[in-house]
């Protein structure tokens, strides 16, 4: 499959983004505002949802056991916090610490996930489901020092929601923001989000990254050809783990906080729907689609939130998001169920 | 028919629960709870999930793995009630009509998820995950915005104040632990529901019945291997959607019997963590994603409720956290299930 072409759900989910922007226009919200809300959320979330591509490449599915990866960033982002590292710097020290982090963890996520070969997607919810009570223990116990990160009353345990005001809050959001005419582009931003774009367009031209495709194409083919499958598929599924702990520092500076404890727990279910309303199956996808996919989610996400408002009944977001999200992916388990027994 | 087992050395039909006895007994020395504290508690817990826990069975049996969607089969059950409390049906006519639409929903339902399912062969467990997350927000959506404004509501009590959506918690008074204090026996501090008890094992002996019938036979057939009964005429298709029929209503009812017991009705939540908590009770006693009898959930709700009456406790006295102990709970609660994954797909590939 060389060109693109759009499928049913996205057609749906277009048509609906496209209600969604008439309805806000005869409700007379500002819609230059939202339009630039939107470029955010994509990269703010978009980095996670990016993620994703090497371990379905690699075919081991879609990564429900994202909470793995993103726990490893919330490790990075908070020894930057608690070594009080401020600004541009402590943000790119936030990702070098996550880098770390979440090789390491990658890697046993990898060795477990090498062993589950065909039921990835089901033992990978239930991975990052118990590393998350898991963590808690660490983060309750952890002996950080920065009193901003500690529970006011008692000096132990880390908050919930770290602010990172006085760090690194909208380091990446406000760095070279040209504003043309009402639309503010942030070019720093985007210039991040196209940097692991391009990082991972590199890798699968790569030896490696060949490979990874073909073991994803056709297992025992790839086997035949001499490829170490084990090894191809832990190098995909680490580049996958690291791509999410970057993805959460984004995601955290932009929002301006870190969410620790319970907060990872359905992370990976919007990131899984949006590479799968971009047009992957669950199978070999595009970086190309993660985005659009990414896009179309989060503005639909976006422009919900003053509709529901507007007619007072403010949980209907939260529904419509949860309906989206967890519609797309069943569909997507029907459909490639589908076209793996007619092969 | 062979059934698979672990190596002679490391056999988790009998490791995990010796894991769990050691942890638990662990627990309970760091807790300073009384023996018969906990013991009316874990009965009390015998009597509130059993029937949920049994419900798994039939799945498992059938191949089709630990069925998530048990969840759908409590909401059915919880909108039967509503329904039932909204329009004010009171006493045993409404609890008779509660029991009668939530079995009939459930059906329905269990029919809907049990076509979804004969489409994802080989992936049902994460199927199933996903369609309770996804009738968990239809569900939502009915009651937190439908009720009061679409459909009409007699009942203002189970309102909330802007005239939308029905209230967090509703009370169940009228039907609080009616059935649960019949042949109540006292033997010294131990406290045991004699009749609750027997209506669990009823329904143990039910499904115990189900599976040596023809029926049974059939979905034992196709839980060792689909293509042989194919070839033995039977038709697989009709029999696993039974299957997941059977296993909603018992979750239905497995739910009357938890809200009755609970007493207080968490409209958005009550239903929410069952599947886990039962998925790994039914784990905790020995069984596996293949292969689970009636004494794997018998045991094992006994064995993973006292872990999970004891570790919160052990957490305050050992940390002076109680929170701890919460995080350990639901650490062992998906940790269990993790494992149970890990093992079995590896005896699979081996």
């Amino acid at each position: 499959m060389s060109h693109y072409k759009l499928k049913l759900p996205q057609i749906i989910i277009s048509l609906f983004l496209l209600l969604l922007v008439v309805i806000a226009s005869a409700l007379r919200m500002d819609l230059t505002a939202l339009l630039n809300q939107s470029i955010v959320k994509l990269v703010m979330n978009g980095v996670l949802v990016l993620s994703l591509i090497p371990m379905l490449n690699v075919g081991a599915g879609m990564n429900f056991g994202l909470p793995v990866g993103i726990i490893g960033g919330l490790l990075g982002m908070c020894l930057a916090v608690n070594f009080r590292m401020t600004g541009f710097y402590g943000f790119c020290m936030a990702l070098l610490f996550s880098l770390v982090f979440c090789m390491l963890l990658g890697w046993i996520y990898g060795l477990i996930l090498n062993r589950v070969k065909g039921r990835e997607e089901i033992a990978g919810i239930f991975i990052g489901f118990s590393f998350i009570p898991l963590m808690n223990y660490f983060w309750t116990l952890v002996p950080f020092k920065n009193r901003e990160m500690l529970y006011p009353i008692g000096g132990q345990g880390l908050r919930p929601r770290i602010s990172l005001e006085n760090y690194f809050n909208h380091v990446l959001d406000d760095l070279g923001v040209i504003t043309v005419s009402g639309i503010e582009i942030p070019c720093g931003l985007l210039a991040f989000y196209a940097l692991v774009c391009v990082f991972l367009y590199l890798f699968f031209l790569t030896k490696a990254g060949r490979a990874a495709i073909a073991v994803g194409e056709n297992e025992s083919f790839a086997r035949l050809s001499g490829i170490n499958i084990a090894q191809t598929r832990l190098i995909a599924i680490i580049i996958s783990t690291v791509i999410a702990g970057f993805g959460i520092c984004v995601y955290a500076q932009s929002y301006g906080f870190i969410q620790l404890y319970d907060e990872p727990l359905s992370m990976a279910f919007p990131a899984i729907a949006a590479i799968l309303i971009g047009g992957s199956t669950g199978k070999k996808t595009f970086i190309f689609e993660a985005v659009l996919g990414a896009y179309l989610l989060q503005s639909i996400y976006l422009l919900t939130v003053p509709i529901a408002n507007a007619i007072l009944v403010p949980e209907l977001t939260e529904i419509l998001r949860t309906m989206i999200t967890y519609g797309i992916i069943l569909y997507a388990l029907l459909i490639r169920e589908r076209r793996g027994a007619s092969q | 028919m062979r059934k698979r087992e672990g190596s002679p050395i490391f056999n988790s039909e009998y490791v995990v629960p010796m894991v769990f006895i050691a942890v638990s007994l662990l627990a309970w020395q760091f807790s300073g709870l009384t023996g018969s504290f906990v013991f009316n508690q874990v009965l009390n817990r015998f009597i509130r999930d059993g029937i949920l826990v049994l419900s798994l069975i039939i799945p498992v049996v059938a191949g089709m793995g630990l069925n998530f969607a048990i969840t759908v089969g409590a909401m059915s059950m919880q909108t039967a009630l509503l329904i039932m409390i909204a329009y004010r049906v009171e006493g045993l006519t409404g609890i008779l009509l509660a029991i009668i639409l939530g079995v009939l929903m459930s059906v329905l339902m269990g029919y809907v998820i049990g076509v979804i399912l004969n489409r994802v062969k080989g992936k049902e467990m994460i199927t199933t995950i996903i369609i309770g997350f996804l009738f968990n927000s239809v569900y939502q959506l009915i009651f937190l915005v439908g009720f009061g404004s679409v459909i009409p509501v007699l009942n203002e009590e189970i309102i909330l104040t802007r005239g939308i959506g029905v209230r967090n918690t509703v009370d169940l008074g009228m039907y609080r632990n009616t059935i649960d204090k019949l042949w109540l026996f006292e033997i010294g501090n131990l406290e045991i529901p004699f009749f609750m008890i027997l209506v669990v094992l009823i329904f143990a002996a039910m499904i115990f019945y189900i599976l040596h019938t023809r029926f049974g036979q059939e979905v034992k057939a196709i839980g060792s291997s689909t293509q042989t009964s194919e070839v033995l005429g039977i038709n697989t298709q009709a029999v696993r959607i039974k299957v997941i029929i059977l296993s909603t209503v018992l979750a239905a009812l497995g739910q009357l019997a938890y809200l009755q017991n609970i007493g207080m009705f968490d409209v958005y939540t009550a239903h929410l963590t069952n599947d886990i908590i039962s998925c790994a009770a039914l784990l905790a006693g020995g069984a596996s994603i293949k292969h689970a009898k009636i004494r794997h959930a018998l045991v094992g709700v006994f064995l993973f409720h006292t872990l999970f009456i004891v570790s919160p406790q052990a957490g305050q006295n050992l940390f002076h956290n109680a929170a701890l102990g919460e995080y350990f709970r639901s650490f062992v609660a998906y940790g269990t299930i993790a494992f149970a994954l890990i093992i079995n797909v590896r005896n699979e590939n081996n």
